[in-house]
């Protein structure tokens, strides 16, 4: 059971999302402070650039010594008392993590942020064998009382608003006071604070993502504000961490070059609040952690994208930048790309783990303006990989499918003019708050197509009426 | 192990390398063992007084406040009046570390002082760090009973001893140090970095203070003599 790819139908997501004014509202309210956070985090750290060209060259190297850096880890993890499983497949970690909660005989399951888990579609599969997993990460906690899925990589909870997040709250906290004041964001932290401390005190196992894994020591690294990951791991009687097999560097010192970046990019931070690095179980004499140590390694289809013309993409530390900066994402979210990684690193990783046929059009969700590649802490060239992601549907003999996407994709925009005109402006602006040195490649979603082709006559009030709300507020 | 195999095989395949490859093993091998560091910003490099400083400054853009105590012994008083100022009960927790052990608490009255892990009862702590970091005002806790991890998460007032010797400029001196007291390739279960209060962005991509860990934490500097 993994993730359902959702992607094929990015063209009718978007158009949803569009129409969608919760969405639209939360988007409006998320995107100038994500921006501005890391612009100023950037520009107080005069060492940035550098440290960018070093962590892609480090990267670079780390994924040309791949297998010899994780067999260096594995011998390390085991030197330090954890276990390490190998899983080719999201199925495949699924049944290794049900394995260990079954003989520890666990009924509920702490869970910090993890991607990776989205990816294998964790919490479904755990939930259909009688086992309860709950997310302890605030966004992740308020997406599952939705029952939805994460819209972005850091924010998982971007499109929620306030008052969205009060009547999830009212509904599924049932054991407190209706008529309690819940209409400051700090009573409902204060209120989620409560209910998840007792889950982290009753949860049976914990398990985290990692951000890195250091081969020298054997140690997985995990960062977060909240310092439930923290909860999560220590309190519970085993601790498993999953985690895809890219995420390996070499030293202590590796994964402080890119703890460095991760941070500031993200979130505009000099670090995250709390960084921690984990090697093992309980020692003799310790007074708490965990008895058993996991790490479930997922290849997923990474292992096929090394060598090849989308390895870039595997340097990538998912802080989230590329979307934050992506007019594409700010106007549509993240939930419209279809799968578990949104916008433009989204848009290049979907299509080489789930396949082109799936995740093919993705790549044309793009104005091609060049901001993601600006802003990637390790520079990926996000634009370049999605141009040769065309191209490969080209060489597959799938072009006149993917060429009906990409029209019908930019027919759903041009149909409503203010929304092409508007992810048109919103690029601009995005230009703008960097300095407006930028440049456009190319028009949004067109390409060549507009000399040659006659479109629909423009409609949709919906989204010009909400688009000149939303311009009126800035 | 047949997934193991798996992994391995088309990772080398794709990497087209056999994996028995003398020279890419020697690189990786020493990259490990000589552990090299990369780009140091200078901002934490100061010496000294100089280097508090900037410390002082970082844990503050933190969020988290700091103290700066002459002396050993003057920490009680000021763990009481951190307390007072926060309206809690004059009652702190610590593990066995055996410098907290060497602080007349006896000097607070009416501060009471347990031993051992958190159970989630308690509302406030008191850790000594093994070290911190100028460059962004983060504290370096080792796990184990001296300083149990649960110290650093459950109660809502974490407070933390530093000395000033241990004030580095960056993370690779910190790992140095690490290295030198327990090993080459050694590290103890749990190493904490924390860089002020908890927090989360999560509701309306405000931040706000006091998610799951601590609301607020209390860095208190005692001065080499
Ligand atoms: S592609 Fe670059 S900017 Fe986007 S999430 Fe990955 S590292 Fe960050």
């Amino acid at each position: 059971m993994t993730q359902t790819v959702n992607s094929p139908h990015f063209k009718e997501n978007a158009r949803k999302a569009l129409d969608d004014v919760f969405l639209q509202q939360a988007l409006a309210r998320s995107e100038k402070g994500f921006i501005e956070r890391r612009k100023a985090a950037v520009e107080k750290l005069p060492e940035y650039d550098a440290l960018r060209d070093s962590a892609r060259d480090l990267k670079d190297h780390i994924l040309a010594h791949l297998d010899l850096y994780l067999e260096v880890y594995e011998k390390n993890v085991i030197a330090s008392g954890g276990h390490v499983h190998w899983a080719t497949t999201a199925e495949e970690a699924n049944e290794i993590i049900l394995g260990i909660c079954q003989r520890l005989n666990a009924k509920t399951v702490a869970k910090g942020k993890s991607m990776i888990s989205e990816e294998t579609g964790l919490n479904a599969y755990l939930k259909k064998h009688g086992i309860r997993p709950i997310e302890t990460d605030l966004g992740e906690y308020i997406i599952q009382l939705r029952g939805e899925t994460p819209s972005h990589l850091i924010a998982p909870a971007l499109h929620v608003t306030k008052e969205q997040i009060e009547a999830d709250f009212r509904r599924a906290h049932t054991g407190l006071p209706p008529e309690r004041n819940l209409d400051e964001p700090t009573s409902l932290l204060a209120e989620a604070r409560a209910m998840l401390r007792e889950k982290f005190l009753a949860a049976d196992v914990g398990i985290t993502g990692a951000n890195f894994l250091i081969a020298e020591t054997g140690s997985s690294v995990i960062v977060t504000n909240e310092g439930n990951g923290d909860l999560t791991q220590t309190l519970a009687k085993a601790h498993i961490v999953i985690s895809s097999i890219e995420k390996v560097v070499p030293t202590r010192e590796d994964a402080a070059t890119f703890l460095r970046l991760l941070a500031r990019t993200a979130s505009g931070l000099d670090l995250s609040v709390y960084t921690t690095f984990s090697t093992g179980a309980r020692r003799a004499g310790d007074p708490d952690g965990p008895l058993e140590y996991h790490v479930v390694l997922l290849d997923n289809g990474r292992s096929n994208m090394l060598g090849g013309k989308f390895q870039d993409m595997l340097r990538c530390i998912r802080c989230g930048a590329c979307m934050n900066h992506c007019p594409v994402f700010h106007a549509v979210g993240g939930h419209a790309y279809g799968w578990v990684y949104p916008g433009p690193m989204g848009a290049v990783l979907t299509p080489s783990l789930v396949g082109v046929e799936k995740g093919g059009q993705l790549p044309n969700a793009s104005t091609f303006c060049g901001r993601c590649e600006e802003v990637c802490p390790v520079r990926i060239p996000l634009p370049k990989l999605m141009r040769n992601w065309r191209e490969r549907e080209f060489e597959l003999h799938l072009q006149p499918a993917a060429a009906r996407y990409g029209l019908g994709l930019w027919a759903a925009f041009a149909r409503r003019p203010a929304i092409y005109r508007a992810t048109t402006s919103l690029a601009m602006k995005f230009l703008r708050l960097f300095g407006g040195k930028g440049r456009f490649r190319a028009l949004p979603l067109a390409g060549g197509w507009t000399r040659h082709r006659d479109f629909p006559a423009p409609q949709g009030e919906t989204f010009q009426s909400l688009w000149r709300k939303r311009s009126q507020k800035r | 192990m047949k997934s193991r195999e798996a992994i391995f095989a088309n990772i080398r395949k794709s990497l087209r390398t056999g994996g028995e490859d003398g020279k890419r093993r020697e690189t990786v091998a020493a990259r490990i063992e000589k552990h090299p560091r990369g780009i140091i910003p200078a901002r934490g490099q100061k010496a000294d007084r100089e280097r508090l400083e900037v410390f002082r400054q970082t844990v503050e853009d933190a969020k988290a406040s700091i103290v700066i105590l002459g002396n050993k012994d003057d920490v009680p008083a000021a763990v009481a009046a951190y307390l007072r100022s926060k309206n809690l009960p004059q009652s702190v927790r610590h593990g066995e570390d055996e410098r907290l052990s060497l602080i007349p608490w006896a000097k607070e009255r009416t501060l009471e002082v347990t031993k051992g892990a958190s159970d989630g009862a308690q509302l406030a702590s008191v850790s000594y760090s093994f070290a911190a970091v100028a460059e962004s005002g983060t504290l370096v806790m080792l796990s184990g009973a001296d300083n149990p991890t649960t110290l650093n998460f459950l109660p809502d007032h974490h407070l933390v001893v530093v000395d000033e010797k241990d004030i580095a400029g960056d993370y690779e001196s910190v790992w140095d140090r690490i290295r030198e007291r327990l090993g080459a390739n050694k590290m103890p279960r749990v190493v904490n970095w924390i860089t002020g209060p908890s927090r989360s962005g999560d509701i309306e991509q405000t931040h706000l203070l006091g998610a799951h860990g601590p609301r607020s934490l209390h860095v208190l500097v005692v001065r080499s003599s």
